[in-house]
């Protein structure tokens, strides 16, 4: 049994979240939100949302939020700084590293939390990474289970904690469909869709016995869409990965992986290309498709979509392996 | 669930939110409706219709075509039994509007997801089948829909293809739908025929109902406002407040604030606020966010407030305006939906969660078991799953609430079993033990004796038509010499009257009464009956009665009946009442000998809606009475002076 290798970051010292000595700001009447329906709408999820984070804050001892540095993870971020102000957030981000990220991933994490000022906590699957398991050599499945939902399974085994926030979006698969905001997970962090408990009104049930745990999930009613106008009116700065720029890719059966360091194999006769692309997801840069874009702004992001036909997990290469597969990741433990 | 188009602005941002629960039985083609939405709308991404065309092969029940049932039914386990076996949740936007539906499975078993859905829905589609017609799966579904609160339904009579697109079919089936609806207390629904398998009047029009000229089903759903049915998930506009703190934020000494959503009302920096339970009032100083100050906060807003003193608030208390505190209670009733397959028993403890606060208590009655089909309550020993009933629960300690039918989010609570965790039940308050004889069911055998004089017989012998003139106020306001001048007045005009006196009721009919909360309620509610009776002989009452309590005097209104029955408000100032006081009542709770005493320990809820306001400090008894009979004249009740008989 290989010791989990999770390291903790400090906030640095010298960048203190926005605290409460600060001044007393312009007060200003509650009237937009009453005028714009589009804007009440998105003030109604982060409402929602802020609602569940803080109810999470009251009723658990212990939680901590997944962040996988992705846009979805920056808006709820964003939100739980909301949630607590002026104080900080009041619990440590975990990230889950494969190790296979983009690097440019890592560099925001690391400046993110430099800036922002959070705890961070980074976990790799020590046994994982000795093994050489990479997505190369191993299906996305195996790949999938040892450095993703085994990593993720240490860290909240070591960290005790008793609940875990994550990203996920009901709009994202259809299995996510019907999971709820409070998603219990057993001792072994596995999840039965069949024993869930309902959710009525804002009403959210926390209780748990020793060892089990709750995931939740307070980005539960936003959609893609929802996320990029919340980036956009709220500033929120995400990896540059998701605005298109000339990057190196090669194409493999009809999906642009993006070569981002040397550690990429190539087939035999491939040859990395420049092309204009960006990415609606970030994982693990082997398994994250790309699609052609030259959307280069937030805004032309969201005018993108208005006219896309494609879902956005699609992808997602571990989503593809069969019908049903992220029904079966979950009740493993995946998020 | 699928691309947004293009709207009014060019980065196609969507519109408002609507929040829809989607009902029917397993055969009732409800996913496939649900299908036709996002595929007729052009809402579906090219890659989840190919997934959908590659699994109806192997799995679809569409006979060959794309199976549409398959895009809203996720989990792997119902797609192989083709039933739905749990709540899912479907996002979409068009120009107009986006779109959360809470897709509620139909079979009964699971009337739970549907609870769950509805809970937060703004709007309920009921499916029915055309060739079957209103059923009992459609008055189950009706009476939750009504029960949870769902005021704005559309009736979605589908499978008309089965029945050759028939207008007199629709006809009969739509008049059947309104007439339950109305058995329910539920707004007329929208009553639309369709066919969702051929997708006749769901997006598009078709050919093949041109007699039908109302809306398509997603004409409606973009066009309708529910905003006015007052039950908007939970957050209703409203004169009242209510903020349930959820945590105190006190990153360190020089900050400290709380933290919750505002279920209902408006909040501004500077109200006067009282917190419940402990009744301690404090000014809001700030209402912080983290973008800016507000000056104002409405309903569903997330906030943090500070105050101006430093009092004792933490996690379950509930910020409220002080005209309008919460009730009290440790003896409630209420509706419980049944959620676990362990039944529910009596006397059994479990776990009470409300906004933010949790009581231990136990079902000590299930007073009666909601038989959907009749709509009738019969009597039952425990509660089964998915069964809905009204009980009597009682806490160990007193709560602090709202009904439910007042507030959707301090009026319900859920139910927590000890031993495993499990949520099973939810609940919605419908009384509490000070309001308990007024729910007294009387016993079945009896039956009302009716008089041979008729109510037109009465008006023409006595000149006048029978009135309640409720006069309310603190001790002090002017209610027994307001209430005995103006017996003196209509005497002297002919009229003829009976005074009921708060005090006087207490001499005699209620001398076996105290002054707490439930007495006081018992008190008024045997001067309303006798008012009733009063007037059920044609004479006009008037009752003085201090009646603090805002939902007793609307217990009363409604015995009498609200179209006889007037509210006249003494509004003097609380000096003033004081000042009066030759009693020296007030002295005597100031010292706390008297517990209980309205204006001092005991809240006085001032009415809103009262029909008449008098500041008895301003004006003299004759121009009150004078204020009340022109009032009892406009309205026809007594002829105006000099003139003929009405």
């Amino acid at each position: 049994m290989t010791r989990p290798t999770t390291s903790k970051r400090s906030p640095a010292a010298d960048n203190p979240p926005s605290g409460p000595a600060q001044g007393r700001a312009e007060a200003v009447p509650d009237r937009a939100a009453a005028v714009d329906p589009a804007r009440a709408r998105l003030q109604r999820l982060e409402d929602e949302s802020i609602h569940i984070i803080r109810e999470v804050r009251a009723q658990f001892s212990n939680p901590v939020m997944l962040y996988s540095i992705g846009k979805d993870s920056s808006v709820m971020l964003h939100l739980a700084r909301k949630a607590f102000h002026p104080g900080p957030i009041p619990f440590p981000l975990l990230h889950i590293d494969t190790t296979w990220k983009f690097s440019e991933m890592i560099t925001f994490r690391d400046r993110m939390a430099d800036e922002i000022g959070f705890e961070l906590m980074v976990h790799t699957n020590a046994e994982g990474v000795a093994a050489r398991i990479n997505p190369f050599d191993h299906t996305s499945q195996h790949y999938t289970d040892v450095m993703k939902t085994q990593a993720l399974k240490q860290a909240l085994d070591a960290g005790g904690y008793d609940a875990a926030f994550g990203g996920a979006r009901r709009d994202e698969e259809r299995s996510r469909a019907k999971e709820r905001v409070f998603s219990f997970r057993d001792r072994l962090h596995r999840w039965d869709p069949r024993n869930q408990r309902p959710e009525m009104w804002n009403h959210y049930n926390g209780r748990i016995s020793e060892g089990e745990s709750i995931r939740v999930f307070p980005l539960s009613n936003w959609t893609e869409l929802d996320v990029w106008h919340y980036i956009s009116a709220n500033g929120i700065e995400v990896v540059p990965l998701y605005l298109a720029a000339p990057r190196p890719v090669v194409e493999r059966d009809g999906t642009l992986i993006m070569v981002d360091d040397d550690r990429f194999r190539f087939e035999a006769g491939e040859l990395p290309e420049v092309r204009s692309v960006r990415f609606r997801t970030l994982g693990c840069y082997p398994l994250t498709g790309a699609v052609e874009s030259t959307a280069a702004t937030v805004q032309e992001i969201t005018a993108e979509m208005a006219a896309a036909t494609r879902s956005e997990r699609e992808g997602r290469v571990i989503d593809h392996d069969q019908s049903g597969s992220m029904e079966e990741k979950k009740r493993e433990g995946y998020f | 669930m699928g691309p947004a188009r293009p709207a009014d602005d060019p980065a196609g941002l969507p519109r408002d939110l609507l929040r829809l629960l989607t009902c029917g039985s397993v055969d009732d083609g409800k996913s496939t409706l649900i299908g036709r939405l996002l595929h007729d709308s052009d809402l579906l991404y090219d890659d989840h219709l190919a997934a959908v065309r590659k699994d109806s092969a192997t799995t679809g029940h569409a006979g060959g075509q794309v199976d549409l049932a398959l895009l809203a039914d996720g989990l792997r386990a119902e797609r192989e039994q083709g039933i739905t076996i749990d709540v899912a949740h479907l996002y979409f936007s068009t120009p107009r509007r986006s779109f959360i539906i809470a897709d509620a499975p139909g079979h009964e078993q699971y009337t739970r997801n549907m609870v769950t859905g509805a809970s937060v829905a703004d709007l309920a589609v009921i499916l029915v089948d055309a060739a079957k017609g209103v059923t009992a799966q459609t008055r189950r579904h009706s009476s939750i829909v009504s029960l949870m609160g769902i005021t704005s339904v559309v009736v979605a009579v589908n499978k008309m293809d089965l029945v050759g697109y028939a207008e007199d079919r629709f006809s009969a089936i739509a008049a059947e739908a309104s007439d339950l609806a109305a058995a329910l207390g539920l707004h007329t629904p929208a009553c639309i025929p369709m066919s969702a398998l051929h997708g006749d009047c769901v997006v598009d029009r078709g050919a093949s109902m041109p007699w039908y000229g109302g809306p398509c089903l997603m004409e409606h759903l973009e066009q309708v406002d529910t905003a006015g049915t007052a039950l908007h998930a939970g957050a209703l506009p409203g004169p009242r407040l209510r903020l349930p703190v959820q945590l105190v934020i006190r990153p360190d000494h020089r900050f400290r604030g709380f933290a919750g959503t505002i279920c209902e009302g408006k909040l501004r920096a500077g109200d006067e606020v009282l917190v419940e339970p402990s009744g301690l009032t404090t000014t809001i100083d700030r209402i912080i966010t983290f973008d800016t100050d507000l000056d104002e906060a409405g309903p569903g807003r997330a906030v943090t407030v500070t105050t101006a003193d430093e009092i004792d608030i933490g996690r379950g208390d509930v910020i409220v305006d002080p005209a309008h505190r919460l009730q009290r209670g440790s003896d409630l009733t209420a509706t419980l939906v049944w959620m676990s397959e362990t039944d529910g028993v009596t006397g059994r403890e479990y776990l009470l969660q409300q906004a933010g606060r949790i009581s231990t208590c136990r079902v000590s009655e299930v007073i009666g078991r909601l038989d959907v089909d009749t709509l009738q309550s019969h009597p039952a020993a425990s509660l089964k799953l998915n069964d809905i009933a009204g009980v009597r629960i009682r806490a160990e300690s007193e709560l602090a609430f709202d009904f439910y039918e007042q507030n959707r989010i301090t009026g319900s609570f859920i139910l927590v079993d000890r031993s495993n965790n499990a949520t099973v039940a939810a609940g919605m308050i419908s009384g509490t033990d000070s309001l308990e004889a007024w729910d007294a069911v009387p016993g079945s055998t009896l039956e009302r004796q009716r008089s041979s004089v008729s109510v037109d017989e009465r008006a023409e012998r006595l000149g006048q038509l029978p009135v309640t003139v409720l006069v309310t106020g603190l001790t002090g306001a002017g209610k027994s010499t307001i209430a005995t001048a103006l017996e003196r007045e209509l005497f002297d005009r002919g009229r003829t009257t009976v005074r009921l006196d708060g005090e006087n009721m207490r001499l005699g009919v209620s001398k076996d009464l105290g002054f707490s909360s439930r007495d006081r309620s018992e008190n008024v509610r045997r001067a309303a009956e006798l008012a009733r009776l009063v007037n059920d002989q044609g004479l006009i009452a008037i009752a003085a009665l201090l009646a603090p309590n805002a939902a007793v005097r609307t217990r009363a209104r409604r015995l009498i009946g609200a179209e006889r029955f007037v509210e006249v408000f003494l509004d003097p100032p609380l000096e003033v009442c004081r000042s009066r006081d030759r009693a020296g009542l007030y002295t005597a709770a100031d010292r706390g000998d008297i517990r209980y005493f309205p204006g001092v320990s005991a809240p006085y809820e001032k009415p809103d809606d009262a029909d008449l306001v008098l500041d008895t400090s301003r004006l003299d008894v004759d121009a009150c009475v004078q204020a009340v009979t022109a009032w009892l004249e406009a309205r026809g009740f007594i002829p105006a002076t000099g003139a003929a008989r009405p």
